[in-house]
């Protein structure tokens, strides 16, 4: 049941990912098991009902992603979850939820890849699919947490998201993070805040309703099915009533409109957390990006997830002894978080370095790359055996006495 | 009768579609306007609240319908249908949601769904607009071309044998099954108006004709030489039950296969969620929309 108290409890990552979306207001679940996510589908086929909301394990993933669309267009806040190969799977309606512009959550807690791979270990590898795993251009939230306690947060943030952008969000998970267990203290439910879709303001039947005419944030308000408005929903590019076109120009410009609807809320949306020193915030300390420019010597590591849990111990370790690091956790991955990054290569400018820690070959580093544009050098360190990454290897891969 | 207040004041049949979308993408001769034509006189006539239907539908020829339709209606990804109509149901159980499919959007990419939704009985209307063959990417073979039949990825004649598809729906647990044809488009509405009064899930099998990909290609190229094929060979399902099997060959059965009462899968887990101990009035379910 939804807890009304503050009082500790010992959860595991999973278990407050469905808490969090029950609290959110999510009442429709539909999925198909997987490890390392299945925690997330027991608990809300247990904590559903019991508010009221559905629970459906579906024949695959694919129904499970058609089923959530289909109940978020009957008014309900809808999630499903699932792992690597049932992430592949959901893509093509993931791609169509972002086309019709119809709110969802997908959780996605990532294990060791590719294909069936290393099915209980961790792994950072679904960085790129998270982003661009459905054919076409199309707009996307995705949210990395790095702790039980974030989980809960950032489930509620993705439904947030998804339901006023009307976009998919996508909560990344990884195996440590859902499955540990933290001690921690969740918010009074009416400390929460909820945000719902937007509502036509024009009454069913209205000859001026088009469902698909955008409001001034570029999102369209949305009509719930069985409300009278009798309008449709496809796939193919549209016009604002909704209906099929077969003009490029239009369909470009459905597309951009698309873009546009979640870049305007780009500085809201991308959260990162800065460590640097005793300091840990979503800002650098005060007078630390005066000092841009003055990097030699130091290191920025740039991490997100589990392996940020890591970098920060070995972060605060080596500057405890005196050396100058910082840590930039990014807690949104898409969009990407552009803006922290150019701060971070405005810190390790004039030789400095940033270091990227992930899970995988290089899916966040090649964005770093790109979004610092030369300023500083961008080094990667990855594993991909399906191990966490550990403080000590990182320390040692920052001071330069790794494989020596 | 239940004005669709499109403004109108119309009844009938045309005031239930969207005549603006006109002219429809089917060729001449097709039959899928035959069988929509069916589908919504039994609408009609069951004086259905229009505000309450929900058309989804997948990807193909058959699934332009949902657009054609003045209904809230969702055109789905290729054989989702389905899969996206029992999430509408489950999320509000008094909707009316009927699927409109073609034979592969359902029987091949979309048989698993189909499978499983005919198992699990939750109240939702298939209608299946059977014509044999893709016609939507212009005549690959479909699982329900006939065996021998020529289709373009069959140009020395088609080797798979078709599914029974009311046999596989009632084998399945699907509590009404019927197969009706664009022939007999009375019968077509009877059938499907059975299945939107059924209570479980209903599958209604419409065999219609596609000229242009299947019929041309099969020594049958115009519409009504495929009606003919249609006249010929539908035996009821009544007669068809005192045929030997050497009579019936070439033949297929038309009628109400199953009308069964079983629990319905909304219904039941409306007793989940009592036993959950959720009583209404407290958390809401399914909030209205609003900022
Ligand atoms: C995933 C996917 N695969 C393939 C297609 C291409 N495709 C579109 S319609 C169709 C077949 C339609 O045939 P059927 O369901 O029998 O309907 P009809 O067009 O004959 O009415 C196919 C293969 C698609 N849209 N999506």
């Amino acid at each position: 049941m939804p807890r009304r108290a503050d009082r500790p409890a010992l959860l595991q990552g999973n278990e407050a990912c469905a808490r969090g979306a029950v609290t959110a207001g999510v009442r429709f679940f539909a999925g198909y098991p997987i490890t390392p996510s299945s925690e997330i589908a027991e608990i809300l086929a247990r904590l559903l009902p019991q508010v009221g909301g559905k629970f459906i394990q579906m024949e695959d993933e694919i129904a499970s992603m058609a089923a959530v669309i289909g109940a978020s267009l009957a008014g309900r806040k809808a999630m499903t979850a699932t792992s690597g190969p049932g992430f592949s799977l959901k893509q093509e309606n993931i791609g169509y939820a972002a086309m019709a512009e119809v709110p969802c959550v997908i959780v996605n807690v990532q294990r060791a890849g590719p294909s069936t791979g290393l099915p209980t270990s961790p792994a950072q590898g679904d960085v790129m699919q998270a982003r661009w795993g459905t054919h076409g251009d199309h707009p996307v939230v995705v949210m990395c947490p790095s702790s039980v306690k974030e989980t809960y947060d950032l489930v509620i943030e993705c439904v947030n998201w998804s339901e006023v952008l009307r976009v998919p969000a996508v909560l990344l998970m990884d195996e440590v993070v859902a499955h540990m267990r933290e001690n921690v203290i969740l918010p009074r439910d009416d400390d929460v805040v909820i945000w719902d879709r937007p509502a036509p303001d024009l009454p069913p039947g209205h000859p001026d309703f088009l469902a698909y005419r955008p409001g001034p944030d570029d999102v369209p308000p949305m009509a719930r099915f069985g409300d009278g408005y009798r309008y449709h929903v496809t796939g193919l590019h549209h016009d604002e009533r909704g209906y099929p076109l077969h003009q490029g120009s239009k369909a470009e410009e459905l597309v951009r409109r698309l873009h546009r609807k979640v870049e305007r809320r780009r500085r809201e949306l991308t959260k990162v957390e800065w460590t640097v020193g005793e300091h840990s915030g979503p800002a650098l300390p005060e007078g630390l990006a005066e000092g841009r420019g003055r990097g030699a010597g130091r290191t920025v590591v740039v991490a997100y997830g589990a392996v940020a849990r890591s970098a920060e111990e070995a972060c605060r370790g080596l500057a405890a002894e005196g050396r100058d690091v910082a840590l930039l956790r990014l807690v949104t991955l898409w969009p990407f978080p552009d803006e922290a990054c150019r701060l971070a290569a405005g810190l390790a400018a004039g030789g400095g370095e940033i270091l990227v820690v992930e899970m995988n070959l290089g899916q966040v580093a090649r964005e770093v790359e790109r979004a610092v544009g030369g300023r500083c050098p961008v080094r990667h360190y990855g594993r991909v055996d399906g191990e966490l990454i550990t403080p000590a290897e990182i320390a040692a891969e920052i001071t330069g006495q790794r494989g020596s | 009768m239940v004005a669709p207040e499109d403004g109108s004041g119309r009844t009938d049949v045309l005031s239930y579609l969207r005549v603006d979308r006109f002219p429809h993408l089917w060729c001449p001769g097709c039959g899928h306007g035959i069988v929509l034509g069916a589908l919504v006189r039994a609408i009609m006539r069951l004086e259905l609240d229009p505000r309450r239907v929900v058309v989804v539908s997948g990807i193909g020829c058959a699934a332009r319908a949902a657009g054609y339709l003045n209904f809230d209606g969702v055109h789905t990804t290729h054989g989702r249908a389905i899969a996206f109509a029992s999430g509408i149901k489950l999320a509000r159980p008094e909707l009316e949601v009927i699927v409109i499919t073609g034979d592969g959007d359902l029987a091949a990419i979309g048989g698993n769904h189909f499978v499983h939704a005919c198992r699990r009985n939750m109240g939702i209307t298939v209608v299946c607009f059977n014509n044999s063959i893709y016609g939507m990417t212009s005549g690959q073979y479909s699982p329900m071309t006939p065996y021998h039949a020529m289709a373009t990825t069959a140009p020395y004649g088609h080797i798979e044998r078709p599914f029974d598809l009311c046999a596989l729906a009632a084998g399945c647990g699907a509590t009404y099954v019927a197969r009706g044809a664009a022939y007999f488009p009375a019968r077509l509405a009877d059938y499907i108006a059975g299945g939107l009064r059924h209570k479980g899930f209903a599958f209604i099998e419409a065999v219609t004709q596609c000229p242009t990909y299947f019929g041309r290609r099969n020594k049958m190229p115009r519409g009504v030489d495929l009606l003919r094929w249609q006249k010929e060979r539908a035996v009821p399902v009544e007669r068809a039950a005192r045929m030997t099997p050497e009579e019936l060959e070439g033949k297929f059965t038309v009628g109400v296969f199953r009308d069964a009462e079983e629990l319905e899968y909304t219904e039941e887990y409306d007793r989940i969620i009592a036993l959950a101990g959720y009583r209404e009035g407290g958390e809401s379910g399914c909030p209205a929309p609003g900022r």
